[in-house]
């Protein structure tokens, strides 16, 4: 696609809006980045620290590997080359919930460097500049109550973070919305993180400006960083306000990137508007160098194949096979991707089924019900996957119907009981011998003579209530499809 | 009498049964408040701590039980108020950290507690252990036992004065560029900043990260030898700690003697940048007769010249200072010590906090260590220095192949008035014009007490090995002690 084509016009102004992003994503590492306190989110202030996450005097980092492994393993998903040595640097700057007075980052040798993430169902791809791993910061609590006092909780402090920095590739606030999910998909599926934008733990900065096209001549108006976009409406909500605001400045004042340079804004949710927090002027010198304490990191190229076999398939390739291997419509398809055991977990199930679709309807339906209700993950659902296919085929083999395949499935979720062995167990396999099923019909037929003369008349809801009869009769496990003929030539006669 | 006697000797007579733990450390204490009456005290400590008999009763008790499995029961040792020991305040002989109490030991204090030691108190020290003269102290300076209108050195002067004032048999000190040895030197004692590496800097007040070690300061290099094999080892919380056994040490931990190194074929290199034309007479003397004595049992020593170390003071003065005002972020007044009283908005209490809180060298250091590291000057200033750190390395490291210690004078003077110094930054800092090159290399490095001065100012000569020669460096101080140390 031509750069030309994304351009817009306004006015009489041609502008293309051109967005690049800082996706800040915290780990879900069972301890924080450089000490063993364990890393959850929340839990009472200031609970879960030690005096290495609290920078008491004395104490130092020691870097957690599977930090380093999470990091490895999103730069694979991104296409990024991972570097062979790579190291810890000081950003340093102060604030009250920053206890060492300097954030343990990477400066010059990021982790991984380069790659690429498809939007737009592969019509677009934006660039990864660097992923780079750090430490979150606590947080500040101002507390109506207390007006002339403010709180910090360390809770969130050295909690493992990556950084994912894109080329400023994105041309609508619609595309930067779309990098941001492609990212958060990508981290859910590898379970690298839950990203979860509510708790912080995917956050989003943008860096917006425009070119303008007047005939040949080109201008840039000035870079706004946008802070504080806590939802995927916000960041669009943002890139929009900013997107006419930067319009309507260039229409007044004509100022440029060479003349203004970059500015600092945060989004306001309420007013969906972005305020100035920060001129070039006031921009800090984080003053980096490399961090003493810790050792640079030399990356073996086994660790980097071992971990590039957990990547596998990623999700918009996985989704696209899905949809095409199983007949799956677009959604389904997606929900399934939505992890990489989730997907597993159908991909097994499928495996030699008779009827893939059917199997991701159980899945999307009754195993997610589950796994909801008692919140917890697919890994630790009680039936593996064949139980689920075995489940499935019975029903299409006849063996039980529909409706008792649910009871069948409430007991194996509960027990992990194989399907077979619940249907044995309670005898509810199908009634489809001939022999068995005449003697039902007969026994209902004499039981309602009523309903029988009733059918004769021409009262075709009698069949239905005879039917049902034999149903009930045979407690559910009669073959309907079996009994319906047989009542039918009984009632008529043949 | 006790106070006057070695670790080691201290450690024979509590085997022996001839002496008691809580004699020893009553001995020290008592010591020390007869010295605290004095006009002019030593200054050594900033907080002898009352329960220490106590601990040494305890101590005895075991010993009776037949618990006394731990090698170095019942034995005091004095720790400089930047080693974190769980329970205790800590300073570093600093305003900001008033009212601050460890909540941890530091890797070195829980070793030492685990093979029995009692700590004994807090050790006086410039603040933050930045200077050479143990001036910019909150609590005063500390002064030289063996003339006390004199500084003890620093930063470690509090210990060096309590160990060559009888006031502790061996001490706890750190380094980052000569913070032991200037002492030992001053106070002429043996002093030893073992490699960066050999100890853990877990639980030691980071002043700069990557030249920080805890050292050693004693009356023998056995002494140095036993605390250093109780304290070394790999330690999981510090990844810059290496995990290189000392089997010497580990021996004379165990009891037996710290064994003395044949000089014959020992091979020396004087770095000629280190014995300048105009080295003070008395220093020259010293260092000229160590020499001598050397070359007389056998080994080789030859004159080099390793220009590099002309820029070790320049580069370690950038390095430590940019590590420093990193380090030092951490005291603003928001969670412990000092916080300014009456601050509008809380940069005015940084501001406030800050100004109040750290002395005159600590600003000044952290100022530089700021600027060093600003952009525009990043590149002049760090960059250059780290490059030229690397070449220090290479150069110092392209000598020790060929020889195994580098030997120079500890410091171009003996001990200096208290006062004479401390409005002159500039001559403060080429007091560490021999030693910071060693912390630059990431080496081993010992001080040894060569002589007097003609007013019986001790004089000393460091000899530097390499990487994890901890061993060679006690040992060959040793074989001076055995031989020449004590003429």
């Amino acid at each position: 696609m031509s750069a030309s084509s994304l351009n817009r016009t306004l006015d009489g102004i041609e502008y293309e809006i051109v967005v690049g992003c800082e996706v800040h994503v915290q780990l879900l590492t069972k301890t924080k980045a450089f000490c063993a306190c364990e890393n959850r989110f929340g839990g009472i202030p200031n609970s879960r620290v030690c005096p290495v996450c609290l920078g008491l005097p004395g104490a130092l980092p020691v870097v957690s590997a599977a930090l380093v492994e999470g990091a490895i393993i999103t730069g694979l998903a991104l296409g990024s080359r991972v570097a062979e040595i790579t190291k810890f640097d000081r950003k340093n700057y102060v604030y009250p919930d920053l206890p060492k007075g300097y954030q343990i980052s990477q400066y010059d040798l990021p982790i991984c460097v380069g790659g690429a993430l498809e939007i737009a169902e592969g019509a677009r791809a934006v660039g990864i500049t660097r992923v780079h791993m750090e430490e979150d910061a606590g947080k500040s609590l101002h507390l109506e109550e207390a007006a002339n006092a403010s709180y910090v909780d360390f809770n969130r402090c050295g909690t493992p973070l990556l950084e994912i920095v894109s080329e400023p590739d994105m041309r609508s606030p619609e595309e930067a919305v779309a990098f941001v999910e492609g990212i958060r998909e990508i981290m859910r599926y590898l379970e690298i993180s839950d990203c979860n934008m509510e708790e912080g733990s995917l956050r989003c900065d943008a860096n917006v400006n425009l070119r303008i096209h007047e005939g040949e001549k080109l201008f840039a108006t000035p870079i706004v960083e946008i802070k504080n976009m806590n939802s995927f409406r916000a960041i669009r909500a943002a890139l929009e306000f900013e997107t006419d605001r930067q319009l309507a400045e260039w229409r007044s004042e004509r100022l440029t990137l060479e003349a203004v340079g970059k500015s600092t804004r945060g989004f306001n949710d309420e007013t969906g508007e972005t305020v100035l927090q920060r001129t070039k002027e006031a921009a800090s010198d984080y003053r980096y160098f490399p961090e003493p304490d810790l050792r640079p990191i030399e990356i073996g190229r086994e660790l980097v194949e071992k971990l590039r076999s957990r990547v596998g398939e990623l999700p918009a390739a996985k989704r696209e096979r899905l949809k095409a291997q199983y007949g799956l419509s677009d959604f389904d398809a997606q929900t399934l991707v939505s992890s990489k055991a989730m997907s597993g977990y159908f991909e097994e199930a499928a495996s030699g089924s008779r009827d893939p679709k059917k199997i991701a309807n159980w899945i999307l339906t009754e195993v997610r019900g589950v796994l909801n209700d008692r919140g917890i993950e697919i890994t630790s659902f009680a039936s593996p996957p064949e139980h689920l296919r075995e489940l499935v085929d019975s029903i299409e083999s006849g063996i039980i119907s529909g409706k008792i395949a649910k009871d069948v499935f409430a007991e194996m979720a509960a027990s992990g009981k194989r399907p077979s062995e619940i249907i044995r167990e309670r005898g509810l396999s199908q009634i489809a011998d001939e022999g068995e099923l005449r003697r039902v019909v007969e026994s209902v037929i004499a039981a309602n003579e009523k309903s029988v003369t009733d059918y004769r008349a021409g009262r075709d809801h009698a069949l239905k209530y005879l039917m049902g009869q034999v149903m009930k009769e045979s407690r559910g496990r009669a073959n309907p499809i079996a009994a319906a003929r047989l009542l039918e030539e009984r009632l008529n006669g043949r | 009498m006790i106070t006057e006697l070695s670790l080691s000797e201290l450690r024979g007579g509590l085997r022996r049964g001839e002496l008691t733990s809580a004699e020893i450390v009553s001995a020290f204490r008592d010591a020390y408040l007869a010295d605290a009456k004095k006009e002019e005290p030593l200054g050594a400590y900033v907080e002898f701590f009352d329960d220490s008999v106590a601990l040494a009763e305890r101590a005895d008790e075991a010993r009776r039980a037949g618990e006394a499995d731990a090698p170095l029961l019942g034995l005091p040792i004095a720790v400089k108020d930047n080693i974190l020991v769980k329970g205790r305040a800590l300073t570093c002989a600093s305003r900001m950290l008033r009212g601050f109490t460890a909540p941890y030991s530091s890797t070195v204090i829980d070793r030492l507690l685990a093979a029995g030691m009692i700590p004994l108190g807090r050790t006086n020290m410039d603040e933050f252990a930045m200077g050479s003269s143990c001036e910019y102290s909150c609590y005063g300076p500390a002064r030289n036992p063996a003339d006390r209108t004199r500084t003890p050195g620093g930063s470690s002067g509090g210990s060096a004065a309590a160990v060559a004032g009888g006031l502790a048999p061996v001490a706890l000190g750190s380094e980052t560029g000569g913070s032991v040895r200037l002492p030992a030197s001053f106070c002429g004692l043996y002093g030893l900043k073992p490699s960066y590496g050999s100890l853990s800097r877990y639980g030691l007040v980071a002043f700069g990260s990557s030249l920080d070690q805890i050292g050693l300061l004693g009356r023998s290099p056995e002494d140095l030898a036993v605390v250093f094999a109780a304290a070394a080892g790999r330690d999981p919380r510090d990844e810059t700690s290496a995990a290189t056994d000392f089997p010497a040490a580990r021996a004379v931990l165990d009891g037996a003697e710290l064994p003395a190194r044949d000089f014959r074929g020992l091979k020396i290199a004087v770095p000629r940048e280190f014995v300048p034309e105009g080295l003070e007479a008395e220093v020259s003397a010293v260092f000229d007769r160590f020499v001598r004595w050397a070359r007389s049992r056998g080994a080789f020593v030859e004159i080099i010249d390793l220009p590099i170390l002309e820029a070790s003071v320049a580069i370690y003065y950038i390095l430590a200072a940019a590590e420093a005002s990193s380090n030092l972020a951490r005291y603003d007044g928001v969670r412990y010590g000092l916080r300014a009283k009456e601050a509008g908005t809380l940069f005015e209490m940084y501001e406030r906090t800050r100004s109040e809180g750290f002395g005159e060298e600590v600003r000044r250091r952290i100022l530089i260590g700021n600027f060093v590291l600003s952009s525009g000057y990043y590149d002049a200033y760090y960059k250059k220095a780290q490059a030229v750190r690397a070449l220090l390395l290479r150069e110092v490291a392209r000598v020790l192949a060929e020889h195994e210690l580098i030997l120079s004078p500890t410091a171009p003077t003996p001990a200096f008035k208290l006062g004479s110094k401390v409005r002159d930054p500039l001559a403060m800092y080429l007091s560490d014009v021999y030693t910071t090159f060693a912390n630059l290399a990431l080496l081993p490095s010992l001080s040894l007490p060569a002589g007097l001065s003609r007013e019986g100012l001790p004089i000393g000569v460091q000899l530097t090995g390499r990487r994890f020669a901890e061993e060679t460096l006690l040992s060959c101080a040793e074989t001076w002690r055995r031989e020449g140390g004590g003429g």
